[in-house]
């Protein structure tokens, strides 16, 4: 690795829109353009780090009432109940549909947690330009990307349900508060990953050489 | 532009353009996410209600965190655990109301668990069957708040708020009155029998009845309400009488009011007693009772304890008391009958009746006296042959002995007669006694001679008589021999009398043919009858038309 150049090392910037490489005037005072497409020059991602904490912890934040309050309102012939995610989870495990209540319950409550997690230690160790694992890293942020998708299969599955389960007395299901907490969390934790530069995790590289 | 930077082996400037120092917005989101977050945890934290306990006598039904608490069907909070007490009698719910709900935690206020429930008169809580028990709330009107509650075992009939009225009515017996016994006025359906309870001392019966609203206006000072529970069967010297109110009273018992048609609509009280059916509820208000005792010298078979006191057909009171006493002197029994006797139940005749000075008892001893010699008497009589029941009549008897009364005697008495059965017997007994008097046997005697005589002139009539129509008949019948045999068709005087009758109808006949030549031939009578003049004979002459026909 160490023989590789970086455009960094180069004094090169390349336009992320026109592909155009200038050369790297960012040290100066304002905010250089590119002279092809006037797009705005950015070594990185601005604020990088920052949004993706800023998104991070609001997704954090969500996460609580998402799991606090109930997402699913059922009424089956006169029984009627809230549920929140992890009540319905038990609920499922003790009516022994264990498929559907580990999908619940990786989808829910497995997914979000991990993307916490990597987020937080990919941001930490970008801020601190650590050398560790960088490419275990990367391999990281291109799961969270990945998983990202199907973040939103409990949102997607309290919408069809309560599309589809409409009999009046006989049954009825409804969303709750919770699932829109839900839902913010999994947009915010998805902007969180979006707004950060996987670009940062290869600059301790460069600080340390 | 393009051909410079082909050309170009080295990467060009940028333009450098001025910027300004910028905010970062981005760090509103998690403050606002925050934000919301925390004031949820608020509104949380404010919604909080408090937290009370009811204690059951059973848990059936209930699960923690699952059931509801409702008021008005209104959910107010959910059972948060459920414990037993400390010796394990009882069961204790931990219920967390909502914060809106914290002005149902009253001292007063009931809490019941409400299940499917199945009673006489009805079925509640079917919805419970599919959506579970829930805990119902009466919300109570003290202005103490409690935190600990004892849950009621049945939910309460009358709930706090509802329109309508509850009523006390004081009874001897509760008869087959139940909690939710219904309440009817005009047949229908007004209000229910809220809770029932012993008196204090033990002799009587509150019964809270609970009236809705808008029937409770029917109910005024002067409503009478009646046990109309069950069928009233009463056999009484007026025959056998049966009456109900509805077929739910048969079984679940029930309470029924009217209001006399002369009530003057003064506002209802809130306590009333409950007459035992409905006769006696609609009776006019009877009056204070007056004692008299009655003394008869016969027996009173047929008498009973509550048999009827009639004054000219009017019921004015009833036998209070059946005794025997003895006469020392006579070394006689006598019957004495206690009476109570109604005066009020004469009605508006009191008021033309003369109204002696002095208290209560002295007027009516007085009153009473003024009757008596008039002729009024006690007569126990019967009023129904078939159940041989007696009722005392208090009348006047025109013939009766002359009595005196003594006003000053406590209790007052009432002369007595004999009852209707005693006098007639002793009329039967007269007619026998006149009969015993009549001379039956010289009337035998009489009869007896009259009859030989008789048998005497029989006899004479069968000896003297008999033989001479005998023989005056045997004589008739041969006269009427010999005219018959005078008058048979072939007897010699009937056969000469043709004989005759034929010649003389010869005669005239040869007299006519001599009459009709003559008138033909009238020159006859000088030359003879001519040769060729065919004879002409009666009769021929109508058949000789015919007999020309056939030639």
């Amino acid at each position: 690795m160490s023989g590789r150049l970086r455009a960094r090392q180069l004094g090169v910037i390349g336009c992320h829109v026109c592909g155009l490489v200038c050369k790297d005037r960012l040290g100066e005072r304002g905010h250089a353009r590119c002279p092809c497409c006037h797009t705005t020059l950015r070594r990185r991602r601005p604020d990088s780090i920052g949004r993706a904490w800023a998104f991070l912890l609001a997704g954090m934040v969500f996460y609580i009432p998402a799991n606090a309050l109930p997402v699913m309102y059922t009424g089956l012939l006169g029984s009627s109940s809230d549920n929140t995610i992890l009540q319905g989870v038990i609920s499922f495990w003790k009516d022994g549909s264990y498929g559907i209540a580990l999908v619940i319950f990786v989808a829910s409550v497995v997914v979000p947690c991990t993307k916490f997690l990597i987020l937080g230690l990919l941001l930490v160790t970008s801020q601190r330009h650590s050398r560790w694992a960088m490419r275990e890293r990367a391999r990281l942020y291109r799961l969270i990307e990945l998983v990202g998708y199907w973040s939103m299969l409990d949102v997607l599955v309290v919408a069809t349900v309560a599309a589809l389960v409409k009999f009046q007395a006989l049954g009825d299901i409804e969303p709750r508060i919770g699932i829109f907490f839900f839902g913010a969390m999994v947009i915010l934790t998805m902007l969180s990953a979006l707004n950060f530069d996987p670009r940062l995790i290869w600059d301790g590289m460069a600080t340390h050489e | 532009m393009n051909e410079t930077f082909e050309r170009m082996t080295e990467p060009g400037y940028p333009v450098v353009a001025r910027s300004g120092r910028r905010l970062s917005l981005v760090w509103l989101v998690p403050l606002v996410a925050a934000l919301i977050g925390l004031s949820m945890l608020v509104q949380a934290w404010l919604s909080a209600g408090p937290v009370i306990t009811i204690t059951f006598q059973t848990a059936v039904g209930l699960e923690v965190d699952k059931t509801p608490v409702k008021y008005k069907d209104v959910t107010v909070g959910t059972v948060s655990s459920i414990t037993l007490s400390d010796d394990g009698s009882q069961v204790i719910a931990t219920v967390a109301l909502l914060k809106s709900a914290e002005s149902l935690a009253r001292a007063d206020t009931r809490f019941w668990v409400v299940r499917p429930r199945i009673c006489l008169n009805g079925v509640s809580g079917i919805d419970t069957l599919l959506s579970g028990a829930y805990i119902g709330v009466d919300k109570g009107k003290s202005s103490q708040s409690n935190k600990a509650f004892a849950g009621l075992e049945t939910p309460p009939t009358v709930i706090n708020g509802a329109p309508g009225r509850s009523f006390v009515l004081h009874t001897d017996d509760l008869g087959s009155l139940y909690i939710g016994s219904p309440v009817y006025y005009r047949r229908i359906q007004v209000g229910h029998v809220a809770y029932s309870q012993l008196d204090p001392d033990g002799k009587h019966v509150s019964v809270q009845i609970f009236i809705d609203a808008p029937y409770d206006r029917f109910v005024t000072a002067g409503t009478r309400f009646w046990n109309a529970s069950g069928v009233d069967v009463s056999l009484d010297t007026k025959g056998l009488k049966l009456s109900t109110q509805s077929l739910t009273t048969l079984i679940a018992g029930g309470i029924a009011f009217a209001t006399p048609p002369d009530d003057v609509g003064a506002p209802a009280i809130t306590a009333y007693d409950l007459a035992k059916d409905q006769q006696s509820a609609m009776a006019p208000p009877d009056g204070p009772a007056r004692y008299i005792q009655l003394r008869f010298e016969k027996s009173l078979h047929g008498l009973s304890v509550g048999a009827s006191v009639e004054f000219s057909g009017l019921d004015i009171g009833r036998v209070v008391a059946i005794d025997l006493d003895y006469d020392p002197i006579g070394h006689r029994f006598f019957s004495v009958v206690g009476i109570e006797v109604y005066a009020q139940r004469m009605g508006s005749v009191l008021n033309k009746l003369p109204k002696p000075d002095g208290d209560p008892q002295r007027q009516a001893a007085q009153f009473l006296r003024g009757m008596v010699e008039h002729g009024l008497r006690a007569q126990v009589r019967s009023d129904n042959l078939l159940t041989g029941q007696l009722y005392v009549s208090l009348d006047f008897m025109p013939n009766a002995t002359p009595v005196t009364f003594d006003v000053d005697a406590r209790p007052l008495a009432v002369p007595t007669v004999d009852g209707g059965f005693d006098r007639l017997q002793e009329q039967v007994a007269s007619i026998v006694g006149k009969i015993d008097k009549m001379p039956l046997e010289a009337i035998g005697n009489n009869l007896n001679t009259t009859l030989v005589d008789l048998d005497q002139t029989l006899k004479q009539v069968n000896v003297q008589l008999l033989p001479a129509t005998t023989q005056t008949l045997q004589q008739a019948r041969q006269t009427f021999g010999v005219v018959q045999g005078v008058l048979a068709s072939d007897a010699p005087l009937q056969q000469n009398l043709g004989q005759t009758l034929q010649e003389v109808q010869r005669t005239a006949r040869s007299l006519r043919v001599l009459t009709d030549l003559l008138s033909r031939h009238p020159e006859a009578l000088l030359r003879g009858s001519p040769d060729d003049a065919p004879p002409v004979t009666s009769g021929s002459r109508s058949v000789s038309a015919p007999q020309e026909f056939p030639r």
